[in-house]
């Protein structure tokens, strides 16, 4: 069987949060009733010009710089042309020939390795309404057609054909998504569309070098759908290839529910988009001033943090690109070791226990019951003794639930650890007298009775004696 | 001289002088429309009652002793393709024929700041597309000079109603001349202004970037006042121009002395009527005779602008007209079976066979197969045409043109072929590709039709424009001559 080689470029579509539209006054804001987020502008009336949002302009560029982009310093606005309801004005306004941006690249991670994608292009462009039907769009008896999301300020964000595999398509946009989360210009959610992805999937036997026949695999609506959609793709194209046949360039859609993609429509029905220059906008002239300032505003991007932690912190490389995949978890860390001077303990912390009760609780990071503060107070007392590492398990739950500080929740629920030689030496010597079978083996040899001791001694104080003491009284009598 | 007659200039100061009140003026042109409107149907729509009310208000001010702008209770009309908030406005087609708009163009807005009423709406060709009135959806406008003749158009009512002293002055639009042309067959002034002086907020789109606003009057004067009126910057027109609006009132000087004047070769070759040709050199030779240096020069790529003109217009129609659809507003066909099929009925039945015929055009060059060959030469066709002028500019203040081929036609004599009809386009088309300002004024008669000259000039540059038309209005008279209506 012939070896394949995989080629995934992702178009990605990101929702700007600018508060209002990209062409007019209208406020972007998420649901709303039907209708009511319009204006004569987005609902393309006769007469009515747009005008391009400022904050728009200046949002796309904070995402490009941050995607290592190279700024066209002249724009200009072309009309895509197609009938669909959805648009108001049945063309939508979008940069063709000169994107705002180009020549942009991402570092990716896999398997501890790290790999430059590069990035096509960026460009603005503005989003459609919806429609909406009664049950499904086959039956339904008609559409009704929601305008709020018209003129929704989008940019489009095209990769190279630098992806080999599904999961690095998978790490890259997950890449992609944390550096615009980091820039602040989207919420990036892709159950709720304001991050859209694309996919143009083909295969090639492996060190070939030309590109085989690509299709476009579209409708997947989430980081799991992506990665799933491009494994069957990829092992549909193969199968058909090791059967003989020909991949048939075409758009796909990918359905959720059967696993797999489907033909949607095959090139020679693709539209022809009749891209022409907006003629009721200006060109765009983008002033470097501008471009350096906005640069200069940008965060600390994830890999220049990431690199901050290894060298600054200590950390291993793995922790340092947990903690800085989301800005708030970064500024959390920092928060943290600001107050505490064992980063690689709070690292812990906050990749295990924090993370796993957020996730489970499904809490952002800047919800967090546990502030920064009460973290590194939970840790002080477990530095000094008064609570074990297992109690602070404990604890931390509790602090995650109720919000209170640790030390409340000790001394609510007596969870001290007892530290008290002369408290501890009692319970020892009881276990000891009522378990000479383990007194025994452990005295034949056998260590792991030592720990069944333990584990006795533990059990009689509830957990709360000091582990480190019982070891020692123990070791010290048998 | 009948009241109808008078310019705006020459009523304010019966209206300052209280010789005549704001309310009487406007019912007195509403009475001349009841009168003559039947013959010459410029208009779609009237405002009567809304117009009577501003004047009203005009005459309390009057009355309390307040300082009136100049074009304060002056009647103005306006093309049926510019909005006006809830009065409708249709583009002269069945597409929009219910059409309410929910809010008023920027130079409605600019004009009713400046204290005029809106007499109505008048007549046009389907969305703009035309140049003769003959393609509206609901009726043909008659020259008043002789009704058996076109206004011209695609402002024919505008032209027409001004020139019959159904209205004062008048609002068009020119995408290919259709300010300028039915001026000329009417035998009024009129002016298309540089790109981006005037807002286009609030103007049906035809091709958005050889779209013009600009003022129909009954001289260079009123022409000088309207302009000023509706001319600055407009942030909700982002094509408008960040430029200071000179004192347009300031250029009317009977003095030409020293103007350098171009007449381009290619503006009177071939096609030119001989008694038109006749006017325009008689107009060169007055120039000259008051001080001008007027001489012959050329525009290379004239031949080339009525194509370019058409595929660069017709392709940004076919978008710009996408949006009518059924969905919104305006028209819907009824019984269609899915979303596509009301798309295609609606559209099918709501546009006219030369609103049709402009879509076709216009996809087609947009076309996959057809771009390069076709939309993308008639860019680089305009930057020549563009380039043209900026190097007659370098020698000459102004050029000098007939602005039409020929005299008014009469009905029907040009729709049998449309190419025939966009042809008429031939003298104006190059200044709405260039963005230049041009004005029509009257300067002479073949058989009882009136002769347009046209004069253009450079970017912003309407103050030299204003400047030769008023001396030349000064020093002939035509624009004192009216129709027997």
């Amino acid at each position: 069987m012939t070896q394949y080689e995989t080629v995934i470029g992702l178009e990605v579509h990101v929702e700007l949060k600018t508060r209002s539209k990209i062409f007019c006054h209208s406020t972007t804001a998420f649901g709303g009733d039907p209708n009511t987020h319009v204006c004569l502008v987005c609902l393309g009336l006769p007469g009515a010009l747009p005008v391009i949002n400022k904050s728009v302009v200046e949002y796309a560029i904070r995402a490009a710089l941050a995607l290592n982009f190279q700024i066209a310093g002249f724009n200009k606005f072309d009309r895509k042309n197609y009938f669909y309801p959805d648009m108001s004005k049945n063309c939508q306004i979008t940069q063709n020939d000169l994107p705002l941006a180009e020549h942009g690249y991402l570092n990716i991670e896999l398997n501890g390795d790290t790999k430059k994608i590069g990035i096509t292009r960026l460009h603005m462009e503005e989003d459609t309404g919806k429609l909406v039907h009664q049950g499904s769009i086959t039956t339904t008896p008609f559409s009704l057609v929601d305008y709020n999301r018209a003129g929704v300020p989008l940019i489009e964000i095209v990769s190279e054909p630098d992806l080999r595999s599904p999961e690095e398509a998978y790490e890259y946009l997950n890449k992609l998504k944390a550096v615009i989360l980091y820039t602040g210009v989207s919420d990036c959610k892709m159950e709720e569309g304001s991050l859209r992805c694309d996919a143009n999937v083909s295969v090639r036997p492996a060190g070939s070098t030309e590109f085989g026949t690509k299709t476009e695999i579209k409708n997947m609506n989430s980081f799991k759908a992506l990665q799933k959609a491009l494994a069957y793709e990829v092992e549909r194209q193969i199968e058909v290839l090791e059967e003989g046949g020909r991949i048939v360039q075409e758009t796909r859609t990918w359905d959720e529910e059967k696993g797999i993609t489907l033909a949607m429509r095959s090139k020679e029905h693709a539209h022809d988009y009749r891209y022409m220059p907006e003629p009721d906008l200006a060109p765009l002239v983008i002033d470097r001033e501008w471009v350096e300032e906005i640069k200069r505003s940008l965060p600390e991007l994830p890999d220049d943090r990431k690199e901050r932690y290894v060298r600054d912190y200590g950390l291993p490389a793995y922790d340092a690109m947990v903690l800085t995949n989301t800005k708030e978890l970064a500024d959390y860390f920092e928060a943290c070791v600001a107050d505490y001077s064992n980063p690689k303990a709070v690292s812990n912390w906050i990749m295990g226990d924090l993370s796993r009760l957020l996730k489970a609780n499904g809490t952002e990071t800047t919800n967090c019951p546990i502030r920064p503060e009460q973290l590194t107070a939970m840790l002080r007392l477990l530095e000094k003794g008064t609570i074990s590492g297992k109690i602070a398990k404990v604890v931390f739950e509790e602090m995650f639930a109720s919000g209170k500080d640790a030390e409340v929740i000790v001394k609510e629920k007596g969870l001290v650890q007892i530290s008290d030689e002369g408290a501890i030496t009692s319970i020892v010597e009881e276990v000891i007298a009522k378990n000479p079978k383990s007194v025994e083996d452990f005295r034949a040899g056998k260590s792991r009775a030592l720990g069944f001791l333990v584990g006795q001694v533990m059990k009689a104080t509830k957990g709360k004696a000091n582990p480190e003491l019982v070891n020692k009284l123990l070791k010290e009598r048998l | 001289m009948h009241l109808y007659q008078l310019t705006a200039h020459e009523l304010h100061e019966l209206l300052i002088n209280k010789e005549l009140s704001a309310e009487e003026l406007n019912n007195y042109i509403f009475d001349r429309i009841e009168a003559v409107d039947d013959q010459i149907r410029s208009y779609i729509t009237l405002t009567k009652e809304s117009a009577l009310e501003r004047a009203r208000v005009v005459d309390k001010q009057i009355q309390a002793g307040a300082k009136i702008a100049p074009l304060a209770g002056i009647p103005v009309a306006i093309k049926d393709n510019i909005c006006t908030k809830g009065v409708r406005t249709t583009a002269s087609s069945k597409m929009l024929s219910n059409f309410i708009p929910p809010y008023s163009a920027t130079v409605v807005e600019k004009l009713e700041a400046a204290g005029v009423t809106i007499a109505g709406k008048t007549n046009l060709d389907e969305f703009a597309m035309g140049s003769s009135t003959e393609n509206s959806a609901f009726f043909t406008t008659k020259n008043p000079w002789d009704t058996e003749r076109v206004p011209g158009g695609s402002s024919g009512g505008s032209a027409a109603a001004v020139c019959a002293g159904a209205a004062v002055c008048a609002l068009g639009s020119d995408t290919g001349g259709s300010i300028r042309q039915p001026a000329s067959f009417c035998g009024v002034v009129g002016l298309k202004p540089t790109y981006g002086l005037v807002s286009r907020y609030g103007l049906i789109a035809l091709a958005s970037s050889l779209d013009h606003i600009g003022p129909f009057t009954r001289d260079v004067t009123d022409c000088a006042l309207i302009l000023e009126a509706i001319s600055g910057n407009d942030p909700k027109d982002s094509t408008s121009a960040s430029y200071k609006t000179p004192d347009f009132f300031a250029s009317l000087i009977n003095d030409v002395r020293g103007l350098k004047i171009g007449v381009p070769e290619e503006y009177m070759a071939a096609g030119i009527a001989p008694e038109v040709r006749l006017a325009i050199e008689q107009a060169m030779s007055l120039f000259e005779s008051l001080g001008a240096v007027v001489e012959y020069t050329t525009l290379p790529h004239t031949e080339y602008a009525v194509v370019t003109y058409q595929i660069i217009g017709s392709a940004e129609a076919s978008s710009s007209l996408a949006r009518y659809d059924g969905v919104r507003y305006g028209f819907r066909a009824p019984d269609a079976e899915d979303v596509m099929d009301m798309f295609m009925k609606t559209r099918g039945q709501g546009f006219g066979p030369e609103v049709k015929r402009r879509i076709m055009l216009g996809t087609y060059v947009l076309s996959a197969e057809c771009y390069d060959d076709y939309y993308l030469k008639a860019l680089k066709a305009r930057t020549l045409i563009k380039q043209d002028f900026d190097r007659a500019f370098e020698k000459y203040d102004v050029l000098l043109s007939p602005t039409s081929p020929t005299p008014a036609f009469r009905f029907g004599e040009k729709a049998v072929d449309p190419f025939h009809m966009y042809l008429s386009d031939i003298c104006t088309a190059s200044s709405n590709l260039a963005g230049i300002p041009g004005i029509s004024l009257p300067c002479g008669f073949v058989d009882r039709m009136p002769v347009g000259l046209q004069l253009m000039g450079r970017y912003f540059d309407e103050g030299t424009l204003l400047r030769a038309a008023y001396t030349f209005e000064q020093n002939t008279g035509y624009h004192q001559e009216f129709p027997e209506i």
